[in-house]
């Protein structure tokens, strides 16, 4: 039996429910290190880092899942609703967490920062792409729409990817290398999907 | 600008421990009178227990210093890398003994000067400073130094010199985030003459009654309360006296970011973020606050900018 075919027969068992299970183990470790004042002495950054990190990174992961079909044959299909729910979860606790403990309702300087400075503009805006995209994830929503007018409209992953990863970039001083590496996987993924549909254009022509 | 530099007093035969400028001496005065509120200081519970001999300054805050750990677990020396945490992991091989401070250019007495030389005889003092963070965040620090006119007095102000220029070290054996490159190295930073002589701008050895961390740049570093935290360079290994603007590592990287002047002010806006308020560092519930023009040091400083544009030079 093939590698792939392991993996998917141990996976077999695994239910959706348990990756939206899972998918708490960040926020759970998060919130074992805010309890025991493991964040250093600005907890606040490290809060709203590390859950603009992991939707990021959730992000990337489920970018990840057609190109890991088409090229090693394993099928994660059944999964990446609840990855990209969880991207969209933790990128509202991102997102909250600035309100809050960050910005502290200082309305103004939000309302200002929502316009003015780049780097938040891109991450909302990549934030809004999200909303749609989780308040579909469902059957009722993929019945209700069409499956391709559903896909059509979850082609706006590839912008929020992208948005997300440029936020990362921006937000930093100098050049950091772990932002240009998620830009990077980012590029790759979307730049792998361009090339396959270039290919079987090629081909059909 | 030049006309308002008195540089020929600095060279009036001032005996070496005469090393506080009469005009500075009024300065202070004057701002006494306007701040019976500093009075509370000396009565303060927090006040750092000072081991290495200081003493007490009329120019230190009321305001609760941040906690030791604060201080010296959070800090960008980017010489160490990019994270606020890598000072305190990886600065701890530094050797800081011995150390010179070459002090070179418009100055009567250059030359190589060992640190203990150069920092004997100098009158000690805590100076417990707000410090601000070009990222929006501050802190409060019981620096342990000395003015760092009491230096320029001392190797003697040359009459054409208008700018101070401060390198820091880069040593790649020692230091990361140098040997990485991170950034074109040394560190380079620099005041306007007048500036450098106002008596809130020191030269610090140490904080919290210590000999400085080194994490916090041992065993010397510049402090310029008024300003955004990346002019006050750490680690000197060189004071160049100028007459022309030196460049500063930060805006010859980025100069629409980064001003030369850099003055704390919550009108003009970072490019990319806000300088309206700072979070004050403290936990999880750390208040922020509404940031003050010239980081509140307003009353002593806005007068060295009388007439200049401070959204041009910002
Ligand atoms: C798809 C949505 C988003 C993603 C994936 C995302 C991701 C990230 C990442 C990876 C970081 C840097 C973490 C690190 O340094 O380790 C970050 C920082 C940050 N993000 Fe987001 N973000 C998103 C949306 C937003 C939104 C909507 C806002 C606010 C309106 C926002 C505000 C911030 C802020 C303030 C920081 C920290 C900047 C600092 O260091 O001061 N983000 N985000």
């Amino acid at each position: 039996m093939s590698v792939q075919d392991q993996v998917h027969r141990l996976l077999r068992p695994v239910r959706p429910w348990m990756v939206y299970a899972l998918g708490t183990i960040p926020a759970a470790l998060l919130m074992l290190r805010i309890f025991t004042g493991d964040l250093g002495v600005d907890p606040v950054k490290a809060i709203e880092h590390s859950l603009g990190l992991t939707a990021l990174q959730l992000i990337v992961a489920g970018l990840c899942v057609t190109p890991l079909r088409r090229f090693a044959g394993l099928n994660l299909n059944r999964f990446r609703r609840q990855i990209g729910v969880l991207a969209f979860v933790y990128a509202s606790l991102h997102l909250m967490v600035w309100v809050t403990l960050d910005l502290q309702f200082r309305w103004a300087e939000i309302g200002a920062d929502l316009v003015k400075r780049p780097y938040i503009v891109i991450g909302m805006i990549a934030f809004l792409m999200l909303l749609p995209l989780a308040l579909t994830s469902n059957n009722a929503a993929v019945r209700k729409l069409g499956a391709q007018r559903w896909q059509l409209l979850h082609l706006l992953t590839y912008p929020a990817a992208l948005l997300a990863a440029l936020h990362f970039v921006w937000l930093v001083k100098a050049w950091p290398l772990e932002p240009l590496l998620y830009m990077a996987a980012v590029v790759a993924l979307l730049g792998l999907r361009v090339w396959v549909r270039q290919r079987r254009a090629t081909a059909t022509t | 600008m030049a006309d308002r530099y008195t540089t020929n007093r600095l060279n009036s035969g001032l005996s070496w421990a005469d090393v506080t400028p009469k005009e500075v001496f009024l300065n202070r005065r004057q701002w006494l009178a306007g701040s019976g509120a500093m009075a509370l200081a000396a009565t303060l519970p927090r006040q750092a227990q000072a081991r290495i001999e200081a003493a007490k300054s009329r120019y230190s805050t009321d305001e609760a210093p941040n906690s030791f750990e604060d201080i010296t677990s959070y800090n960008n020396f980017y010489e160490f890398g990019f994270d606020k945490t890598d000072p305190a992991t990886h600065a701890g091989g530094l050797t800081i003994s011995p150390w010179t401070v070459e002090i070179d250019g418009l100055v009567e007495k250059p030359g190589s000067y060992d640190l203990a030389d150069l920092v004997k005889g100098m009158p000690i003092e805590e100076r417990i400073y707000r410090f601000r963070c070009v990222e929006a965040w501050s802190m409060v620090i019981p620096w342990i130094g000395f003015e760092l006119a009491a230096l320029l007095n001392r190797v003697g102000v040359q009459p054409g010199a208008k700018y101070v220029a401060f390198t820091s070290l880069a040593r790649a054996e020692e230091m990361p985030g140098v040997a990485r490159g991170l950034l074109d190295w040394p560190y380079r930073e620099g005041l306007r003459l007048d500036e450098a002589m106002h008596p809130l701008t020191i030269l610090a050895t140490g904080l919290y009654g210590e000999e400085m961390p080194r994490q916090n740049g041992a065993p010397i570093r510049l402090v310029v309360p008024w300003k955004y935290g990346f002019k006050s360079a750490k680690s000197l290994v060189r004071i160049t006296l100028t007459d022309s603007q030196p460049p500063t590592t930060w805006n010859m990287m980025q100069p629409n970011e980064y001003g030369f002047y850099a003055n704390v002010n919550p009108e003009v806006s970072h490019p990319r973020w806000s300088q309206a308020s700072e979070r004050r560092i403290g936990g999880l519930f750390a208040k922020r606050v509404d940031t003050i023009k010239f980081n509140g040091y307003g009353d002593q400083v806005a007068s060295l900018y009388a007439g200049q544009d401070l959204a041009k030079d910002y």
